[in-house]
């Protein structure tokens, strides 16, 4: 029995430790945004604002604006996740239940391409959106990423498990096949299709290189783009740098927090069923 | 009847560095950005001219080379914008901007005799004019007078050799966390602007060969390398000092060569107990040469787009940003330097002796080369130099090097330059 | 027989109806792109060609022997490298070794550590990479007060050239390892526990039982994060992106081929140029994925 507490107290001591280093970052960031203007920049560094202050939040929403490329963000990955449920849920269900021509060869194809690093097809694309006249707009932005093969891969998977039963019963009572596709098989992949929101929610949320490219207009930017360039110029304002990194980082992990549970399923899911 | 809508594009950004002012904050000016106070002078600007609707919009300086290009090959230019001028060449070469040459001889405003000429000269190209010069900016010597002092020197030296003794004294006397000068290594302006005052041409034959192993250019580099070898200048890139004025405050550096930007916020920042001990001074001047040495003619111009439908409305927005009366608000609200030479009369102006070391300097100042590939150049000249400033490689291999790499670079102009000269004989 | 025949038609329809979508939008944004960066890669389409096309010229190969000959790129290859050889594996096993301590059958609250260790994985890079670059600072960084406190000397984490590339390696592993570890605890919860049982009743210990048990049973899942993470790791862009200001210094140490790339195209519109560092970094890709499907056929075989 000793042995078992002895080993209980030191497989503890190592988790808690390792959640102190990893959260050290994040806790500092916190806390410097509270700190007032070069507080940080001391030495040594304080850990806590000697005098908590909004100052810098301020700052960051009245002067600079910052609350409109938060609403530029939240609508942007919003509008991204539901397309991108809508167009990889049809094709990973019709992957995973409809014969159709092609469609081996198809799916082979998509597998194949998953190892194309997407710089490749970067700047191509941006010639492409120009001759669609979609630079500088939203939905420039979101197009290139609602097809996602590895989303079609998750929709695929979880397809899979519904049973022919349901479908064909559908279909003797003449249900057309898009009718099924909205009325029963996108009910019954509810759990996967969250997850998918979630990933593309929050990988548009953070995604930083192609609003930075295709957005040109400051009214239109994303969160990242906005905090980005402020620490271009604001380099030297840290607690301003870290109120903004706060509200960036933030929304991310409370969506995270809420739903957990399917977004970790979609990850273990696309790491276990290969 | 449609009204005028001209938008203008501002790119926040100076003139000849990218990836240079990194020290330049915006929020914590006190004074306001550009864009906002460009904002503040639309409603008098729309008075006078009804019908005439202008929209600001505003790009932050850091992405602001990357979003003008992106802009024109998405095809979404403004009407007008504001440019550093060392992107002019390559805005031209695109065929993106106007030429300005008629409507400035139509003009009754804009007057090329009242602007710094080596300024407006960075505004031409073969003999045509494609921008007007807006705020200038140019690089100088911020010092702490009184670390000088400390250290026996009374008043900015005027030859390197005097500049360099300074540095030297002031690191005798203030010990082991003190520099002589604050000399960002990331920066290609600090040597190519001691490589300006020592004579280098940088290209040679019209911009087709890089010349940066011509004897001129190597001796500013020597100088400059000089300095971190023997511990003056620390060898630090811009991004590695956290908080530039609480450690000028702190006397960790006592001189640094930087811009206009920098008056307001030595004013800001360094504490009220400093405010008397810091100054300005035109450049030291290589040995041998007249004071005060030749520095790079920076600053921002407005262009008008080749695309815009509305130039003639775009045009009147250049003319009402550079009058005399405009330019002197803007310098008050925001700190940058007028173009124009009479806007320089203001009292505050005139009567400053800091602001006046730049107006001296301002009468010597060069343009960078005038090829589009310039900024791509300048990159690689603070690439080959970095190593060597941080003692890892020698300095003639890195100039032959920075030659060959610009011999590279220049190719495609070469050839470009060589068929439209085949194109002329036929 | 007329019915099954039409149903099945219908079947193939509406298969293809809901299949377009998703495959047009990926010929447009990736297979038709990718076509086009290889044709681009063989000219030196660039700032005069943008304005006007019969600027450009088809230049064969020259794209891909300049950057043979280019120090900057190899200096990025093996930036690029290094990151994934230190990163990758220091990122798996720092995941590995979560996974094991979080399966232990005494932890209460498993829950709230996977959370915790997950935490940095859905952070935004941009405002997470500012925080480190603030923390790695030499003289105010909260590390090297860290590291004071044993003794250490300040490191100059970003600045000096030899430490960059370590200091990304070390940020990119704490905001990444969360990912991995969630899917080895998965794998881990797949071994079923009647295998320890039987195991422990043979006198396995516990190093035998993690040995033979534990290894075997876990190695698909290894293998799967190993190749995710080489791949992912050989794309780095966004860190030294945000972290060096855009430059990948100093010195180019943090310079990654994808940076390289991004680079040329976007900040000096060498557009031919930028694809053909694209299609060597794919071809890098492309290879080291091979190689490792080989090591698993090797491994079960």
């Amino acid at each position: 029995m000793k042995r078992k507490t002895l080993s209980t107290i030191a497989v503890h001591a190592a988790l808690v430790a390792g959640s102190i280093v990893t959260l050290a970052p994040l806790l500092w960031m916190v806390s410097a945004s509270f700190m007032s203007s070069g507080e940080a920049n001391t030495s040594p560094p304080p850990l806590l604002p000697g005098r908590a202050t909004l100052d810098q939040y301020r700052e960051l929403f009245v002067r600079l604006d910052l609350g409109r490329s938060f609403l530029n963000s939240a609508l942007l990955a919003t509008c991204a996740a539901l397309l991108s449920v809508v167009v990889n849920a049809a094709a990973g269900y019709a992957f995973a239940k409809l014969r159709f021509p092609a469609r081996g060869p198809l799916f082979s194809g998509l597998l194949a391409a998953m190892v194309i690093p997407g710089q490749v097809a970067m700047l191509p694309v941006f010639l492409l959106l120009r001759s669609m006249g979609l630079v500088n707009s939203y939905a420039g932005v979101i197009l290139p990423g609602v097809a996602s093969i590895f989303g079609i891969f998750l929709v695929r998977q979880y397809a899979a498990s519904v049973p022919d039963e349901l479908l064909d019963a559908a279909r003797i009572d003449g249900a057309g096949e898009l009718r099924i596709f909205w009325s029963i098989v996108l009910p019954l992949c509810r759990p996967i299709l969250v997850t998918l929101g979630v990933l593309t929610f929050l990988g548009t949320w953070n995604d930083f290189m192609w609003p930075l490219i295709v957005l040109t207009d400051d009214t239109k930017w994303t969160l990242t783009v906005a905090l980005a360039s402020l620490s271009g110029e604001h380099v030297q304002d840290t607690e301003l740098m870290m109120a903004g990194a706060v509200v960036t980082v933030l929304p991310a992990l409370l969506l995270f927090l809420a739903l957990q549970r399917s977004y970790i399923d979609g990850i273990t899911a696309g790491g276990l069923k290969e | 009847m449609r009204a005028l809508a001209a938008g203008l594009l501002l790119a926040a950004a100076t003139a000849c560095t990218r990836g240079g002012d990194r020290d330049r904050p915006r929020a914590a000016l006190g004074l306001r950005a550009r864009g906002e106070v460009v904002r503040e002078l639309v409603p008098e600007l729309e008075r006078r001219h009804p019908g005439l609707k202008v929209e600001v919009q505003q790009i932050p300086w850091t992405a602001a080379h990357e979003k003008l290009l992106t802009g024109f090959v998405g095809r979404e230019m403004p009407d007008v914008a504001q440019m550093g001028n060392t992107w002019i060449p390559e805005m031209a070469a695109l065929d993106a901007i106007e030429p300005l040459d008629a409507r400035v001889a139509a003009s009754a405003s804009v007057r090329p005799d009242d602007y710094y000429p080596g300024i407006w000269e960075t505004n031409v190209l073969d003999g045509a004019l494609y921008g007007i010069p807006w705020y200038v900016d140019t690089r100088l010597v911020f010092y702490r007078s009184d670390l000088l002092a400390a250290a026996g020197v009374l008043g900015m030296p005027r030859s390197w050799s005097g500049w360099r003794e300074a540095m030297v004294a002031v690191k005798r006397t203030g010990g082991p966390g003190r520099f002589g000068l604050l000399l960002p290594t990331n920066e290609w302006a600090q040597p190519v602007t001691l490589a300006v005052a020592a004579g280098a041409e940088l290209l040679s034959d019209g911009g087709r060969h890089g010349a940066f192993a011509a004897p001129e250019f190597r001796r500013a580099a020597e100088f400059f390398i000089g300095l971190y070898r023997d511990g003056l200048a620390p060898p630090l890139a811009n991004s590695q000092v956290a908080n530039l004025y609480q450690q000028m405050a702190a006397g960790e550096f006592a001189m640094y060569v930087t811009g206009p930007w920098n008056l307001g916020e030595f004013r800001r920042r360094l504490p009220a107990s400093l405010q008397g001990s810091w100054a300005t001074a035109p450049l030291p001047a290589p040995d041998g040469m007249p004071w005060p040495g030749v520095s790079l003619a920076g600053g921002s111009s407005l262009v008008v787009f080749r695309s815009s439908p509305r130039k003639d409305a775009a045009w009147k927005v250049v003319e009402f940003l550079s009058e005399p009366a405009t330019q002197k608000r803007f310098w008050a609200l925001c700190g940058d330097l007028p173009a124009r030479r009479s806007a320089w009369d203001e009292p505050a102006l005139a009567g400053d002796g800091r602001t006046a070391s730049f107006r001296l300097q301002l009468e010597h100042v060069r343009a960078t080369p005038k090829v589009p590939e310039w900024e791509q150049i300048a990159a690689k000249v603070w690439e080959r130099l970095e190593p060597v400033a941080r003692g890892a490689k020698g300095l003639d291999e890195s100039l032959a090097r920075l030659d060959a790499d610009v011999e590279t670079i220049l190719e495609k102009r070469r050839w470009l330059l060589d068929r439209k000269a085949a194109g002329a004989r036929k | 027989m007329r019915g099954l025949s039409s149903w099945r038609a219908r079947e193939a329809r509406s298969g293809l109806l809901l299949v377009a979508p998703g495959l047009l939008l990926l010929s447009a944004f990736l297979a038709l792109p990718v076509v086009a960066s290889l044709l681009l890669s063989l000219t030196d389409f660039d700032l005069y060609a943008v304005g006007d096309p019969s600027n450009a010229r088809v230049v064969g190969l020259r794209n891909y022997a300049r950057l043979l000959h280019d120090p900057v790129f190899w200096k990025a290859l093996g930036n690029t490298f290094f990151f994934v050889v230190v990163g990758g594996p220091l990122t798996v096993s720092l995941a590995l070794g979560t996974a094991l301590l979080l399966n232990h059958k005494l932890v209460r609250f498993p829950g709230l550590f996977r959370t915790i260790y997950f935490a940095p994985v859905v952070t935004t890079l941009v405002a997470v990479a500012a925080v480190w670059k603030y923390l790695y600072h030499p003289r105010f960084g909260l590390l090297n007060a860290a590291l004071g406190l044993f003794g250490v000397g300040a490191i100059d984490w970003l600045g000096d050239p030899h430490w960059a590339m370590p200091a990304i390696v070390l940020m990119a592993a704490w905001k990444n390892f969360g990912a991995s570890m969630i899917i080895f605890v998965a794998g881990l919860k797949a071994i079923p526990e009647s295998l320890y049982e039987a195991a422990r009743l043979d006198g396995a210990g516990p190093w035998q039982r993690f040995r033979l048990i534990t290894v075997p049973l876990l190695a698909p899942t290894f293998l799967f994060v190993g190749l995710t993470t080489t791949i992912g790791y050989f794309q780095l862009f966004a860190e030294p992106y945000v972290m060096s200001g855009g430059d990948g210094g100093p010195m180019n140490a943090t310079l990654s081929v994808a940076l390289f790339m991004y680079k040329q195209g976007f900040r000096w519109w060498s557009i031919g140029a930028s694809a053909s560092i694209a299609f060597v970094l794919f071809a890098v890709i492309l290879g080291a994925t091979l190689l490792q499907r080989r090591l698993q056929k090797g491994g079960e075989a």
